[in-house]
């Protein structure tokens, strides 16, 4: 083998795809973000409607679905590519927008600029999102081509350096490879942390010939949706990163394990594998090398426990997925004994850059023990939901209310979720916390896979630590007594407090049983399950005693410890929007065509609140529930107070 | 739910077509396993029992993977399969409350379905468009931020549905 086989096959390819690329852009080219939250904000109708215009104007021009731009709270996303003008950003592109947008700025030049977000270069007209409060605080390593590039189009994404670092690999000794990975400190992004080359390393050593790669996108976080955006965004990045890691350990198979609930992420994956292997960047003989390597897609089948390694491996291997005793690890004996690597897709998602970039480039970023940015899906009640990719380090208060631009509806922050069901609730105070996995874990939250939840006045804390704990419990295998009946017994008592029905010594049982469902769990699942029940009651205490002792729910959120009222002196009374709201009609005149609800009827739905016109606001929650009666005698006694 | 004869025909004949692709190593199991449910919509105790065959593992297995997994139904789906998130963002906007307006309005409870088989009611984790809770998934179709009012809406415009293909399949059209 010619040493410089692989550049030289890969050249040429390069030389075809940016061929391609300029195609692209002999007309003018639109971009419609179509990730999954793209299309339920309804950009496949945006795409019809911007195609059935051009049609009907006769115009010439380059329609491409790309990912997400991580702008989710602006969808539907278009972007426009047209010349002498820098491409453009457009936002909450509804019906007939985009239409119009096309329109006008395709016949007559107009780039309707009271729509624009942004543009996407620098220039002297328009701001760029480096330009917004975010651009300060972002650093895009991984998210940086999703929603630019087209998802199911290779040569978009080697026209803008993809392979390249794939190719280098190539003509590195695989240890060469490990040891960059070691320098750069790269760390596992699913959650534990553990750094990413003493791991790939293990596996090299471990003895044997077949040896496999996986790429972990189970993604079971219920808060999460950094993966599957990935994926849908920009596959290939995942696809050579695994294909690196593989020839570094030298597997010769490789698989993503991906969960069912994201067909489309499936369906791009699935593409992005059949394209490579068509170009020669995966099957036999790579690029003229002589390293040969398959991937195939794995479908989880719905169960959060299988995002552990052990677990996953059982379920590729046709058994229910309950976690086994570790050591040995995976990248000892792992899938059918043989030694195995399991990363997370945003672990591999680095690596391409590493390798091209260098580990010191790598270790330039962010601090420390934690190197490199942190990709967070940023969802709850933050006014700029989506996806942010800040450095690590950054704090909570700069991610939340630069980045995201704080809290939706001038509403007080209360609590940040982060780390999903096995993380934990930090408040307000602790918002100067560095994001990163050793000070996250030292608040008493996790870094986890990326998912925060921004909860707001309206979210009651003790609700949320019953939520997660439902979950666990839900998603506990069942090998583990403390697990499985240890939070079973928490979710009960969880479930009488936030009915009202608490004891006073609730708090001290949980902690309790918190402690022993930690020490008796055998896998992180039952380890941490405990932590959002910890976190907030050390942060929230009073929350629960105002549960247990009053019967009431601060937050105004648990059903069984409020009421819904209507005020009478904000009531417009013959408006009559919430009469026709409510399912269960539960909603009459009262003797002066006030509207009351009848208690008995109401079933909280809460359809009453958003019926009543913004000007009004008359609907408003009660608790405990017997405030309603004490609001009912004052109005009686006002009114008779009032005809003396 | 029973369980027609003709729907245990075809259940045998579609496990039997998909086994005809995969050699009887186990890891393949769960493979099939989903493609029955992508092609039935449920995975029937008679598949299920041609599944163990194929494989030389006892029916009981196949039916502790099948109950082990969310994914898996063991009864036919409604025709529209409403899937209610039940992820974090989706829960502290109100999913329970969508929840309860599906079931309230369809007078089932999650895990069923009803009689005419219209509907069925399940919940599912995260789907991943956390930024429009609360989320409701209709077969493959993704509706955000539901409200109570869009429960009924989503409903009705079903109902028109339904009604338009009636009078489509009228002979004079
Ligand atoms: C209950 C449980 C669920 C997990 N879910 C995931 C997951 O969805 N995605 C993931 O990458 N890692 C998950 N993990 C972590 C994996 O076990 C493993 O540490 C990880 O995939 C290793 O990759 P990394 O080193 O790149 O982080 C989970 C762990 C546990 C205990
Ligand atoms: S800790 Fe829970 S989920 Fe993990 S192995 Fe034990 S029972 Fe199963
Ligand atoms: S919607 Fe509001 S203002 Fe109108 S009748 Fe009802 S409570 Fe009164
Ligand atoms: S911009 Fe839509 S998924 Fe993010
Ligand atoms: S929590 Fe419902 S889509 Fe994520």
């Amino acid at each position: 083998m010619s040493k410089n086989f692989p550049a030289a096959a890969f050249a040429k390819l390069q030389e075809q795809a940016q061929k391609e690329w300029a195609r692209l852009r002999e007309k003018p080219l639109i971009l419609i973000g179509a990730a999954t939250c793209g299309r339920a904000a309804g950009a496949l109708s945006l795409l019809k409607d911007v195609k059935n215009e051009l049609a009907k104007l006769k115009l010439d021009a380059n329609v491409l679905e790309v990912g997400c731009m991580g702008h989710c709270y602006a969808e539907p996303i278009m972007v426009i590519h047209n010349e002498g003008l820098p491409a453009i950003c457009y936002g909450y592109v509804t019906e007939g927008v985009g239409a119009r947008i096309v329109r006008d700025f395709l016949t007559e030049g107009d780039p309707c600029v009271e729509f624009a977000l942004a543009a996407l270069e620098p220039n002297d007209m328009f701001p760029t999102f480096a330009d917004f409060p975010r651009g300060v605080y972002e650093n895009k390593v991984v998210l940086e081509q999703c929603g630019f590039i087209d998802p199911q189009n290779i040569d978009h994404y080697i026209s803008t350096g993809g392979y390249t670092a794939l190719t280098k690999a190539l003509e590195m000794p695989p240890e060469e490879i490990i040891t960059t990975i070691k320098d750069s400190g790269l760390r596992g992004r699913g959650g534990a942390g553990f750094p990413t080359g003493i791991k790939w390393q293990t596996c090299r050593n471990a003895p044997g010939t077949t040896k496999y790669v996986i790429c972990n996108a189970d993604e079971g976080d219920p808060g999460a949706f950094m993966d599957r955006t990935i994926l849908e965004s920009n596959p290939h990045l995942m696809v050579e990163g695994l294909a690196i890691a593989a020839r570094a350990v030298g597997a010769g198979k490789g698989y993503v394990y991906i969960r069912a609930e994201y067909p489309l992420a499936v369906e791009r994956v699935a593409l992005a594998i059949e394209q490579a292997r068509v170009k020669g960047l995966l099957g036999d003989n790579i690029l003229g090398s002589n390293y040969s390597l398959d991937i195939e897609i794995f479908q989880g089948s719905g169960a959060f426990v299988c995002g552990e390694e052990s677990a996953l491996i059982a379920s590729m291997e046709g058994q229910p997925g309950i976690p086994r005793h570790r050591p040995p690890f995976p990248a000892e004996a792992g899938l059918w004994g043989q030694p195995t690597i399991i990363n997370n897709v945003k672990t591999l998602s680095y690596v391409p850059h590493i390798i091209k970039n260098g580990a010191d480039w790598f270790t330039g970023i962010g601090s420390g023990e934690n190197p490199g940015t942190a990709i967070f899906a940023l969802a709850g009640k933050v006014i700029n939901t989506g996806l942010a990719e800040v450095p690590m380090s950054t704090t909570l208060n700069e991610l939340i209310n630069e980045v995201g631009s704080g809290i939706a509806g001038g509403k007080k922050l209360k609590a940040v979720q982060i780390g999903g069901p096995s993380g934990g609730c930090l408040p307000e105070s602790a918002m100067d916390t560095p994001i990163d996995f050793d000070s996250l874990t030292q608040a008493g939250a996790m870094m986890g896979s990326g998912g925060m939840v921004v909860l707001d006045e309206d979210d009651c804390m003790v609700e949320i630590a019953r939520f997660f704990l439902d979950f666990t419990q839900q998603e506990s295998c069942g090998k583990c007594t403390f697990c499985r009946l240890g939070t079973k017994h928490m979710l009960d008592i969880l479930e009488r407090i936030t009915k009202g029905q608490g004891k006073p010594e609730d708090i001290d049982t949980l902690t309790g049983l918190a402690a022993k469902v930690k020490a008796g769990s055998l896998c992180s699942l039952g380890k941490t399950a405990p932590n959002p029940v910890l976190s907030t009651l050390k942060y929230f205490r009073e929350e629960y005693e105002a549960h247990i002792n009053e019967g009431r729910c601060p937050a105004k959120m648990c059903k069984e410890l409020i009421a819904y009222y209507i005020l009478p002196d904000k009531c417009e009374r013959s408006c009559d929007a919430c009469v026709g709201s409510c399912p269960v009609e539960a909603i009459h005149d009262n003797e002066d065509r006030i509207k009351v609800i009848d208690q008995e009827k109401c079933v909280k739905c809460d359809s009453c609140t958003m019926a009543c016109p913004p000007q009004y606001k008359a609907v408003v929650k009660l608790s405990p529930p017997h405030l309603v009666l004490e609001k009912d005698k004052e109005y009686k006694e006002g009114k008779q107070k009032w005809q003396q | 739910m029973k369980i027609t004869e003709e729907e245990k025909k075809l259940a045998i004949e579609t496990t039997r077509r998909l086994l005809e692709t995969y050699n009887d190593n186990q890891g393949n199991v769960i493979p099939v396993l989903q493609q029955v449910q992508n092609k039935l919509g449920y995975v029937p105790a008679v598949a299920m029992e041609e599944v163990a065959a194929h494989f030389h593992i006892p029916s009981v297995d196949v039916y502790g993977i099948i109950t082990f997994y969310n994914q898996f139904r063991l009864t036919p789906p409604g025709k529209h399969q409403v899937k209610i998130c039940m992820g974090t963002a989706c829960h502290m906007r109100g999913a329970h409350i969508i929840q309860e307006s599906w079931e309230r309005r369809l007078n089932i409870k999650l895990g069923e379905t009803t009689k005419d088989r219209e509907y069925s009611l399940e919940r599912v984790a995260c789907v991943g468009c956390c930024t429009m809770a609360p989320v409701v998934v209709i077969n493959d179709e993704i509706h955000g931020k539901i409200t109570p009012t869009r429960v009924d809406g989503l409903i009705f415009a079903n109902q028109l549905d339904n009604q338009k293909a009636k009078e489509g399949a009228a002979p004079n059209e």
